[in-house]
C-alpha cells in the first residue's frame, strides 16, 4: 500500500495535529512514513502545507511530486485549490467548506467552490458545523481526517488508537469527542460516495 | 524494532544525547531551532544536566561549545546557515585549534529561502575551514551520522560540520535508536597550548590540519555513508549528495537505479570513487541540494562537457530540488507546470492579530508621514513582515543587528531623522555593539527596540533581554532622558506619537522601548498554566 497526502490550510488551523494522528497510526501499524512540514515565517497566518507519505515499502523522498498525490486534505477551501497541481488525475480532494478570511482580497467563495467542483473526485465538508453539533468546535480538523479516511489506505481503527495516544493525557472526554468527530467525518464521506 | 517518530532536527538531538553529549549551544533560527528545543525537553538530558540554554548569538554559542570541547566533553552547536556567518570567526579558527572533546557544528541550510534572506550553502564553509562535512540523506542517517560524528571528531582532532537542509530538518520519520553512551569525563587537551593561536602555534596547527586532509579523504572513501552503487547503463553516471539522493531513488520502482550511482554524505569528496565513475560513464549528472558545489569542484573554470548539473542548466540553478527536477534531468519526465486557478489569492504571512509590534508601527507610520518616506531601517524578526501590506513601514532588512548600524551609516551620510526598528532578542544578539558605535559618536538616530519578551519568529524562545533593555542601553551610554518607553496598545496611541516625535526631533542617540509580551507566548503560558497549575 501507499498513500501520498498533501495537507493544506492556514497557519494555526491544526493541520499538524492531523499529520500527527496519521503518523502515529502508521508507526503503530508498522508502516513507513515521512511527513514534511512548514515552520518559521509562513506560520504567521500564511498558507501552510504538509506532505504526508505512508507506505509498506521504504519511502525515499520527503516531498510528493506534482501530479502524484493520492489525496489533498484541506482544512480551508481556497488553500485546497493552491495544491491542485499535485493531485493525480484520479486522486481525491477533500476540503472543509468554511473559508478562513484573514486577507482583504479573499475571493468570492462560490467561485472557489466552482473551481473545486471542476475536480473529478472532490468532497466538500462543512466540518465546522459537524464539529459544532458535537459541541467540539476544536475537533473540526479531526472531522476532516475522518472525511478523508476512506481514501487513505490504512486501518480505520488505527486512527482511533492514534487519537487515544495523542489526546490521552487530556482526558477521556477529549478522546471520546475526537473519536466521534473522526467517525462523523467518515460517515459524511461514505454517504456521499455511496449515493 | 521500536521506532520513534522524530523530525530530522529531533533525530539529531536524540543521537547527540545517545552518544554522550554534555552540552548543546545555539541561537534559534529556522530550520535549526527544534534541535536545541528537543534537548531542552529531553528526560535523559535533564537527568544528566546536559547544557541546553540558548546563547545570545551564534558566535557566543560556537565559542562556548569550543570551551566545552577544551574541557574534554562532547558538545554540539546548532544554527541556521546565516548563523554560521555570525559564528564564522570562531568556526574558522576551531579548525586550527582542533578539539579535545568531540565537537559538531550543525548548520541547517534553507534552499528556496522558506524563512531566510539567502540560500548560502554551508558546504563551502566546511571546505573553506578544511574540516570534514557530514551531509545525511534522511532522518535515520542523520541519527546514525551524529552518533558516529563525535568519535570521528575526537579521532581526527577536528570539528565536524554537520550540514542539513530544510526538508530533512522539518520532516518526520520513524527512527531506530542506538545504545545510550556515557558522557566523557573532564580532561585537559594533551598540549595546554593547543588552543593558543599565537602565530607560531597556529602555523604548526595549520600544517597539521593540512597534513590531515589525506586521512580525511581516505575516511570518505571508506565511509559507510558514501556508497558506489553499481549499474549496467553507463550512458550516465550519477553523483547524488545529501537529500538529493532521495529524489533520485524516488524516481525508480523499488529504488533500483539502472545507472552507476555515487551517494555522497561525507566530505572531503572521495576522489578515487569519483574518478572511477568518471572513467566508467559517458556523462556524469550531479544532483545536489544547494549550490553547485560538487559540480564546480569537478569542472572548475575550464568546464567539462561530460559533467551536467545546476551549472549547465540540466537542473535549476537556484531553489530546492524535488523528484520531478531529477526526473527531467534524467529524461524520464517532462517539467510539470504550476497550474493555479485564477481565482486563487496569495496568503502571505502576517503579524498576528493583537501583536504589539503592529501598535508601534501604526504610531511610527503616522509620525513618519511628517518626515518623509525611506527612513526606517529594520531587522530580522516577525516585525520584518511590516514591509508588506497593510503596514508597509520599513525600508531595510539585511542581517541580525543591521537596523541600527545601517541607520547610523545613513545618518552619517546626511540622512536626517533615521530610525532603526529592532526586536529585543535581535538587539541582544547583535544590536548592542552597533548602539555603542552610535553613542561613541553621538549619532542623530532613533532606535526603537520593540520588546515582546521573546524570540517570536522562531516560536517563542526566551530572550536574553529579560527586562534589562533599559539598563543595557543606559550602560552603553545612552542618556537617561532619551531612553523612553510605552506600552503598545491602541489606547496609548497618542502617548506613542508624542514620544516618537520628540525623540526623532532630538539630534543625538535616543532609544524607545515599547514593551508588551508577544500574544503567542502569552497564550502558550496560559495553556501551560492550566495544565501544570502555575506560571513561571
Amino acid at each position: 500500500m501507499k498513500t501520498d497526502i498533501i495537507l493544506s490550510g492556514v497557519g494555526g488551523q491544526g493541520i499538524l495535529s492531523i499529520a500527527a494522528t496519521i503518523g502515529t497510526a502508521a508507526l503503530q501499524d508498522g508502516l513507513n512514513m515521512k511527513q514534511s512540514e512548514v515552520h518559521g515565517m509562513s506560520q504567521r497566518g500564511g498558507d501552510v502545507s504538509s506532505n504526508m507519505r505512508v507506505s509498506d515499502k521504504p519511502i525515499a523522498s520527503d516531498l510528493i511530486s506534482k501530479g502524484k498525490a493520492d489525496v489533498i486534505l484541506s482544512v480551508e477551501p481556497m488553500e485546497a485549490l493552491r495544491f491542485v497541481s499535485y493531485l493525480k488525475p484520479d486522486g481525491w480532494l477533500i476540503t472543509n467548506s468554511k473559508p478562513f478570511k484573514n486577507i482583504p482580497n479573499y475571493p468570492d467563495i462560490e467561485g472557489i467552490y466552482d473551481e473545486i467542483r471542476k475536480i473529478k473526485n472532490h468532497i466538500i465538508v462543512d466540518a465546522d458545523s459537524i464539529a459544532k453539533e458535537l459541541k467540539s468546535l476544536r475537533s473540526s480538523n479531526i472531522v476532516m481526517l475522518g472525511a478523508a479516511s476512506p481514501f487513505i489506505d490504512m486501518n480505520f481503527e488505527s486512527f482511533k488508537n492514534a487519537l487515544r495516544a495523542i489526546f490521552g493525557k487530556k482526558g477521556e472526554d477529549i478522546v471520546a469527542k475526537n473519536i466521534l468527530a473522526l467517525e462523523k467525518g467518515r460517515e459524511f464521506t461514505m454517504s456521499k460516495i455511496n449515493k | 524494532m521500536d521506532k520513534l517518530l522524530l523530525l530530522g532536527d529531533e533525530a539529531i538531538a536524540q543521537a547527540a544525547i545517545d552518544s554522550g553529549l554534555s552540552g548543546a549551544y545555539a541561537y534559534p533560527g529556522t530550520p535549526s531551532t527544534e534541535i536545541t528545543e528537543y534537548v531542552q525537553k529531553n528526560k535523559i538530558a535533564k537527568e544528566r544536566n546536559i547544557h541546553s540554554e540558548w546563547s545570545a548569538n551564534e558566535k557566543t554559542a560556537m565559542e562556548s561549545a569550543l570551551g566545552m570541547s577544551y574541557a574534554g566533553k562532547r558538545t554540539m552547536v546548532c544554527m541556521k546557515h546565516v548563523g554560521l556567518n555570525v559564528a564564522a570567526d570562531a568556526f574558522m579558527n576551531s579548525a586550527i585549534t582542533g578539539v579535545n572533546g568531540g565537537l559538531i557544528i550543525v548548520v541547517a541550510d534553507d534552499p528556496s529561502m522558506h524563512s531566510s534572506q539567502n540560500e548560502q550553502d554551508s558546504r563551502y564553509f566546511g571546505d573553506f575551514a578544511m574540516v570534514p562535512i557530514f551531509e545525511p540523506s534522511n532522518q535515520q542517517e542523520a541519527y546514525d551520522m551524529v552518533y558516529e560524528a563525535f568519535d570521528f571528531s575526537e579521532k581526527f582532532n577536528v570539528p565536524v560540520l554537520f550540514r542539513i537542509t530544510t526538508r530533512l530538518a522539518h520532516s518526520r520519520a520513524g527512527i531506530v535508536l542506538k545504545k545510550l553512551k556515557d558522557e566523557n569525563k573532564n580532561s585537559f587537551p594533551g598540549d595546554l597550548r593547543q588552543f593558543v593561536l599565537l602565530p607560531s602555534i597556529a602555523k604548526k596547527n595549520y600544517r597539521i590540519l593540512i597534513g590531515n586532509q589525506a586521512r580525511l579523504e581516505e575516511a570518505s572513501e571508506y565511509s559507510a555513508f558514501n556508497k558506489y552503487i553499481r549499474g549496467d547503463d553507463k550512458s550516465i553516471g550519477i553523483i547524488a549528495s545529501g537529500i538529493a539522493y532521495n529524489y533520485l531513488i524516488e524516481n525508480f520502482e523499488d529504488g533500483k537505479v539502472p545507472h552507476p550511482v555515487i551517494k555522497i554524505s561525507q566530505y572531503p569528496l572521495p576522489s578515487d570513487m569519483i574518478r572511477k565513475l568518471y572513467n566508467e560513464c559517458e556523462t556524469i549528472l550531479i544532483l545536489e541540494e544547494g549550490y553547485p558545489f560538487i559540480e564546480y569542484k569537478l569542472t572548475g573554470v575550464l568546464g567539462d562537457k561530460k559533467v551536467k548539473g545546476r551549472l549547465t542548466g540540466d537542473l535549476p540553478r537556484d531553489g530546492e530540488l524535488n523528484p520531478n527536477h531529477v526526473a527531467v534531468a534524467l529524461g524520464l519526465e517532462k517539467p510539470i507546470e504550476e497550474k493555479q486557478a485564477e481565482i486563487l489569492a496569495p496568503r502571505p504571512p502576517a503579524l498576528c492579530p493583537g501583536c504589539g509590534h503592529t501598535d508601534v508601527f501604526l504610531a511610527l507610520n503616522e509620525v513618519m508621514k511628517e518626515y518623509g518616506p525611506g527612513k526606517v531601517f529594520s531587522d530580522i524578526g516577525c516585525y520584518t513582515l511590516s514591509a508588506l501590506k497593510p503596514l508597509e513601514s520599513i525600508n531595510t532588512c539585511v542581517d541580525m543587528g543591521a537596523s541600527i548600524t545601517m541607520a547610523k551609516g545613513a545618518s552619517d551620510a546626511g540622512l536626517k531623522h533615521a530610525v532603526a526598528f529592532i526586536g529585543d532578542s535581535t538587539f541582544t544578539h547583535s544590536g548592542m555593539t552597533g548602539l555603542l558605535d552610535c553613542v561613541y559618536e553621538n549619532t542623530a538616530i532613533t532606535v526603537i527596540i520593540s520588546d515582546n519578551d521573546t524570540t517570536g519568529m522562531t516560536g517563542g524562545q526566551d530572550s536574553h533581554a529579560e527586562h534589562r533593555l533599559h539598563q543595557i542601553c543606559k550602560g552603553l551610554g545612552v542618556e537617561e532622558d532619551h531612553i523612553r518607553s510605552f506600552i503598545p496598545l491602541r489606547k496609548n496611541h497618542e502617548e506613542a506619537l508624542k514620544i516618537i516625535r520628540e525623540e526623532i526631533e532630538y539630534e543625538g542617540v535616543s532609544v524607545i522601548i515599547p514593551h508588551r509580551e508577544c500574544v503567542r507566548t502569552l497564550e502558550r503560558k496560559h495553556k501551560t498554566n492550566v495544565k501544570v497549575g502555575k506560571m513561571k
